[in-house]
């Protein structure tokens, strides 16, 4: 049984103009030890994949239409909020974009972590050795140890605004373990940093997988950052996942349009940044979406088949699309 | 923070000096006759002159007001013409009544409406936040005065729960004298009949004075709050599972308390000013009331004096807020 089982999980999100389908049908399974990096366009889902998990997602104006996310066997979707509630900080980590906005500035980084400490340890006794404060002050100087925090008993005093953007992304991430997650989500959580401190943030994650024997969600739009610290790859289009399985799989022998268009365009000297070459066209609009592939208005490979929704099959490295390249196999 | 605390104690200097211009130019920019008045209906020309000759009015403006600031340095705020008693004495005597008022309003505001706001803004659209909209609404647009006058009329004349104003019965013999708050005194004579006595004749000028700055507090409060709770932060405290009621009442309540302190340090000056109206209409024996008085029989040092502390103590509390505001918020640097 996979730690994180995702199944056809479609999720309407409610706006002005309307209700826009934006997860339309979401598969993705997640075992211990694996690291997944969830990538895609601006827009196309992977923050609130990563939301649905966690439940964090604010229904209304968020609607869960089918699907289920069995978390251990268990649909977290037909849970009540307290049970959910429950594995968070135990059971699932999160650790978000922006460290500067994420961490309470009126608050001490040891009070936070404390606070984060005690709340694991009453649901999770292991968490805490002893019991009580005291053993709460000692792991915390323990965690921020663990991610490479200097003199940390000294800088649990400190404010989050006495910490530079990397050390508190750092700050972040021991609280997201110092419950011992089973599952970590981290939502581009190198994206706000300095490209320097990208790689360390990158590199003490990575180190933390085998450490806390969890499996990892990671998001990014970055494949680059993918290739370095990912086991497999999912990636996603307007909704939809096109393309999965393990990175070596996926970024070398790419099936689905969207993958092969998007390892294209990766920046080489020469190339703006980013931009996806040979792609014209727009991601569909998600409010009244046509049916069938939502990559067809974009496609070469178009066909009268493309009409119907391809559904994403393999085993390992599974595709979404009716003519897949199968060259490599 | 120490040579902030004391620059701005170095702006008050100016302040104060301006306040005492502007109130010795008004003063005498006012029409009336305060020695006529002072030496009583039936003075005869020569004693009205010699009454001016004693406080001095018979010299020109400036070597009055020059005389006034050289007693002032000495701590000499002038003499009432009226009562013949030196002017500090009397505020001496008179502002412990006043801050008393003035606090409790505070606290009863600054008590009920942080928490009210705070329940208003996580309950938002239901039903505490609707009551508490409507309330604050009521109290806003009410005078201070009218409202003194209805809750006597209800609480005082018509179910004769409370007293209808003073600060203390003549009669009974009041606690003695530590800080000047019969409340607080009483409680350290451990006088319990005092202090109750004390708080019944307290309740309906309090009352009249906290009911704006309560919902002013509570508006501000509901709308800080609400934007702390939209903040990233606030996700990822539940993201990490901190229980939801540390979360609102620890670490979203003390952002948005921080956004409110501001306001409450400008209440305080406003209800400080405010006294003037409630303490007449409550008889509460206050600077407000001595003011009054002064006002009445054109009695001006009393007058200036009562201004001088009023923006005093305004620029003292809004210090002290100013310094609260940063041991709340730590990413606040004095300069
Ligand atoms: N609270 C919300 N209300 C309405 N629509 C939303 C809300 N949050 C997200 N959406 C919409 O859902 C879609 C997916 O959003 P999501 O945040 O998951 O994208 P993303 O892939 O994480 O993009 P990015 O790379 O910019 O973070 C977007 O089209 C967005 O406009
Ligand atoms: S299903 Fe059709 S439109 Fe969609 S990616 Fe494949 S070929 Fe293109
Ligand atoms: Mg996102």
């Amino acid at each position: 049984m996979a730690l994180l089982d995702i199944r056809d999980l479609h999720l309407a999100m409610r706006s002005f103009d309307g209700e826009a389908h934006v997860l339309n049908g979401i598969s993705l399974s997640v075992e211990r030890r694996q690291v997944w990096g969830l990538v895609g366009e601006t827009g196309c889902g992977k923050s609130l994949t990563g939301l649905s998990v966690s439940r964090l997602v604010p229904t209304p104006p968020g609607r869960y239409m089918r699907g289920e996310i069995r978390f251990d066997g268990r649909d977290l979707l037909a849970m009540p909020e307290r049970q959910v509630a429950a594995l968070r900080g135990t059971r699932i980590g999160m650790i978000f974009q922006d460290p500067t906005t994420n961490l309470n500035p009126a608050f001490r980084i040891g009070t936070q972590l404390v606070d984060v400490a005690l709340a694991a340890a009453r649901r999770k006794p292991g968490v805490l050795a002893g019991g009580g404060r005291r053993a709460a002050e000692r792991l915390a100087v323990q965690m921020l140890e663990k991610v490479g925090i200097a003199n940390a008993a000294e800088r649990l005093q400190d404010y989050p605004h006495q910490f530079s953007g990397g050390m508190r992304q750092r700050v972040l991430i021991a609280m997201a373990l110092v419950g011992q997650p089973d599952l970590l989500i981290a939502d581009e959580p190198t994206t706000a940093l300095d490209v320097s401190v990208q790689a360390q943030i990158l590199r003490l994650i990575r180190s933390m997988v085998d450490e806390f024997d969890m499996g990892v969600l990671m998001i990014t739009h970055n494949l680059g950052v993918v290739a370095q610290s990912c086991t497999h790859v999912a990636v996603m289009y307007a909704g939809n996942i096109v393309e999965s399985g393990p990175v070596r799989d996926v970024l070398m022998h790419p099936r689905h349009p969207y993958t092969q268009a998007l390892l294209a365009a990766i920046p080489t000297r020469g190339t703006a940044r980013g931009a996806l070459r040979g792609l014209a066209g727009a991601v569909p609009n998600l409010i009244a979406p046509p049916p069938g592939c939502r990559f067809a208005a974009r496609c070469g490979r178009v066909s009268a088949a493309c009409t119907v929704l391809p559904p994403l099959t393999g085993a390992l490295h599974r595709t979404a699309c009716h003519h897949a390249d199968h060259a490599d196999a | 923070m120490l040579r902030f605390v004391l620059r701005r104690l170095m702006l008050l200097v100016p302040v104060m000096f301006g306040l005492t211009v502007m109130m010795f130019i008004i003063a005498r920019l006012l029409p009336g006759d305060p020695v006529g008045l002072a030496a009583g209906p039936n003075a005869t020309q020569a004693e009205i002159a010699a009454y001016a000759r004693d406080f001095g009015l018979d010299q020109p403006v400036w070597v009055q007001y020059g005389r006034y600031l050289w007693g002032l340095l000495h701590g000499d705020l002038g003499v009432s013409i009226f009562s013949r008693r030196p002017v500090l004495a009397d505020l001496i005597a008179y502002l412990p009544a006043t801050m008393e008022l003035v606090f409790a309003a505070m606290a009863l505001a600054v008590g009920l409406g942080i928490p009210a706001g705070l329940a208003a803004a996580v309950w938002r659209n239901r039903w505490p936040d609707y009551a508490s909209r409507v309330a604050a609404l009521a109290a806003i647009s009410m005078p201070r005065f009218f409202l003194g006058l209805l809750l006597q009329l209800t609480f005082a004349m018509w179910l004769f729960w409370l007293p209808l104003g003073g600060r203390f019965p003549i009669i009974l013999e009041p606690p003695p004298t530590v800080t000047g708050f019969l409340t607080l005194d009483a409680l350290f004579a451990g006088d319990w009949e005092a202090f109750v006595t004390a708080c019944r004749h307290l309740a309906l000028p309090a009352i009249a004075m906290c009911l704006s700055p309560l919902a002013t507090i509570m508006r501000m409060m509901r709308a800080s709050t609400i934007e702390v709770l939209q903040q990233d932060y606030v996700m990822t405290a539940r993201a990490l599972g901190l229980p939801p009621r540390l979360i609102v009442f620890k670490y979203v309540a003390k952002n948005a308390v921080s956004a409110t302190l501001t306001v409450i340090g400008l209440y305080f000056g406003w209800l400080l000013g405010g006294t003037v109206l409630v303490e007449t209409v409550f008889d509460w024996p206050g600077i407000g009331l001595y003011a009054t008085s002064a006002i009445v029989s054109q009695d001006f040092m009393p007058v200036i004096g009562v201004a001088l502390v009023i923006g005093l103590m305004f620029m003292l509390v809004n210090l002290l807020v100013d310094v609260l505001y940063g041991v709340i918020n730590p990413k606040v640097r004095y300069t």
